[in-house]
């Protein structure tokens, strides 16, 4: 199924974000576009400083101090979310019909009380106004068993500091799927993890969403992580989106320069590396045109005028490049 | 509370060998112990075919010039208070007998080695970058022309693209330094990139050990077959059913369980693998393992 045939959920476009610094004004996101399927799971991959984070959070309006959404539309189930209200935001949207699973578990409760009462609680604010207490147990009980947490009634009691991270993680999920949410946004989800606990995790997610219609967000700096969980894969840089497409397509035949040499840095048993020339840029002063141009073994003058629009080098397979590769 | 547990490997003049696990695994503390960060409990190190664990403090720091480490986090060795001059001349003050000029030189030299130069000196560390603050770190170790480097998580927390550099690095200087590595790490693709030979530990103990092609391609422990299928790789999926030997989490180094610390997880287990622990014992091929399905 490709995505003209799915419903559109969640539709960025065009969003600028800058953060206002003593360093300078940080242009974190420059026109940034993405889309995600009803019942997708799209990852949203780059290295540090792309504006992953700094657009999902754009996207919950929860950016830290000093951020601001300069331009842009949210589109979200037809509502523009940058300009509902702050109080509808909360009610409805904020932690229920978009949910966040946090990267790092360790620091997402709060150490002194127990963990049921932490999830009981959100489900008071976040679960189904109708639900009677007897309900909202139930249903706790219930989700805590699909994350394979075992006697979940005598686990609520406990305190978060006698969980390990692979713990603590599936209360997270169990959290932000226990509202019923369209969207789940998950920032770097397993990054924090152990690689066996990070494979049960991550099997763990795909059997809870794929197929039920609930679309993920993924996003993680890790490609083999972003291989296994994603059908769809966008590229940032520099914030900016540099590529858009199927996981297959884009892991076996990437177009934009900055993909291709991305995978090839990945380590490989053969033992030859190649690493991409040059830095990251700052976003205080970002190159103009394509942010990546300084860099690109394919850049002509062009692309340091003007960046490029998205266009479609295959089905359903979209890059921002004039010199297109592979 | 053993973080390490009788553990015993050797590491050839010239080699990288790596040394991987997972949390608490005893890795890191294994590396420091080399170094003499921590004394052992038990056992000895040896070094250039010298006993160094147990030494004086004055023969201790003769060899603690041959014996470099490179933290996890770069910004341990870099005393933030102090500009990049300082910090690189620091070592060379304190081990050599090396005149003000002759200290200069050489930490010119080492700068440029790491690809840096000769303006970053005036510099404090937080101005860098955290690649830049690991060719900082490598700076400062190769001015005194260590034999040894233990290289800690080397690469955790950096993006692709410098890791492929830094890595690029790692492998120059070895060969311009004469240098011999011991890489410890999680990441199993890095390791099996730059390891000739590499050691699995779990839970203190070593599991597995021998040349990382083999290891890699043919593990032998059920822990490295675990660990080995969970890496997250590109064109390869993990299986969607439940899988029993991917199941439960490292123990924790206060409560590991009796005989085989790795029974509770492992889909092979015997009777006997609940009391007593296996011999790490050398095999086919020069591979070394711990585990009673394969010692008959």
């Amino acid at each position: 199924m490709n995505q003209n045939q799915k419903e559109t959920l969640l539709s960025v476009s065009c969003l600028t974000v800058h953060f206002y610094t003593d360093r300078g004004v940080v242009k974190a996101l420059d026109r940034a576009e993405l889309n995600v399927s009803r019942g997708e799971v799209v990852g949203l991959i780059g290295e540090s400083g792309c504006g992953k984070t700094t657009l999902a959070r754009s996207v919950l309006r929860v950016l830290p101090p000093g951020g601001r959404i300069i331009d842009g539309t949210v589109l979200f189930t037809g509502k523009d979310l940058l300009k509902v209200k702050e109080n509808d935001l909360n009610t409805s949207v904020r932690g229920k019909a978009i949910t966040l699973i946090p990267q790092d578990p360790f620091n997402s409760f709060n150490p002194v009380f127990p963990v049921g009462t932490q999830i009981k609680d959100i489900m008071k604010w976040k679960g189904n106004a109708q639900d009677g207490k007897e309900i909202r147990e139930k249903r706790i009980l219930e989700m805590l068993e699909q994350v394979q947490i075992p006697s979940p009634r005598d686990q609520l009691k406990k305190y978060p500091h006698q969980f390990s991270g692979g713990q603590r993680q599936r209360f997270m999920i169990a959290m932000a799927l226990l509202p019923g949410p369209s969207l789940v946004i998950a920032d770097e989800p397993t990054t924090a993890l152990d690689v066996t606990v990070e494979a049960q995790i991550l099997q763990l997610m795909a059997s809870l969403v794929l197929g039920r219609g609930i679309s993920v967000l993924f996003i993680t700096h890790d490609l083999g992580v972003a291989s296994q969980i994603c059908e769809r894969v966008v590229v940032m840089y520099a914030g900016q989106d540099m590529e858009d497409a199927p996981a297959d397509s884009l892991f076996s035949n990437p177009r934009h320069p900055y993909t291709r040499e991305l995978l090839e840095s990945l380590p490989n048993p053969e033992g030859s590396i190649k690493d991409i020339p040059g830095e990251v840029p700052s976003l205080v002063r970002p190159p103009e045109g394509c942010r990546f141009h300084p860099r690109c073994s394919q850049a002509t003058d062009h692309c340091s005028r003007q960046r490029p629009e998205k266009a479609a080098v295959a089905a359903d397979h979209w890059v921002r490049c004039f010199h297109p590769v592979g | 509370m053993k973080a390490v547990d009788g553990v015993s490997f050797q590491v050839l003049r010239g080699e990288t060998f790596g040394l991987v696990g997972e949390s608490g695994c005893g890795k890191s503390t294994l590396g420091k112990t080399i170094l003499g960060i921590y004394r052992p409990t038990e056992g000895s190190v040896t070094f250039k075919g010298r006993e160094i664990a147990h030494l004086a403090k004055k023969e201790a720091k003769k060899i603690r010039k041959d014996i470099q480490y490179v933290y996890q986090d770069p910004g341990i060795s870099l005393d933030p208070y102090w500009k990049i001059k300082r910090i690189l001349s620091e070592p060379l003050v304190i081990h050599t007998s090396l005149s003000r000029k002759a200290i200069e030189k050489r930490i010119h030299k080492m700068l440029d080695e790491v690809g840096l130069s000769q303006e970053h000196l005036s510099l404090y560390p937080h101005e860098f970058s955290g690649g830049q603050q690991r060719r900082l770190g490598l700076a400062r170790i190769l001015c005194l022309n260590p034999r040894l480097v233990i290289l800690d998580e080397p690469t955790s927390g950096l993006d692709v693209s410098v890791q492929a550099t830094i890595l690029k690095l790692f492998i120059e200087l070895k060969r311009q330094f004469d240098l011999t590595y011991i890489f410890i790490s999680h990441n199993l693709s890095v390791v099996r990139m730059m390891c000739q030979r590499v050691a699995v530990m779990y839970a203190g103990k070593i599991v597995e050990m021998g040349e990382t092609h083999g290891v890699f391609s043919d593990p032998i422990h059920p822990y490295t077959k675990v660990l080995l299928a969970a890496i997250p790789v590109i064109g390869k999926k993990h299986g969607r059913e439940k899988d029993l030997s991917l199941s439960g989490e490292p123990p924790n180094p206060e409560n590991f369980p009796s005989g085989c610390r790795f029974w509770p997880r492992c889909g092979y287990k015997k009777g006997v693998c609940e009391s007593v622990e296996p011999d790490l014992r050398a095999g086919v091929h020069g591979r070394w393992v711990a585990c009673h399905l394969v010692n008959q």
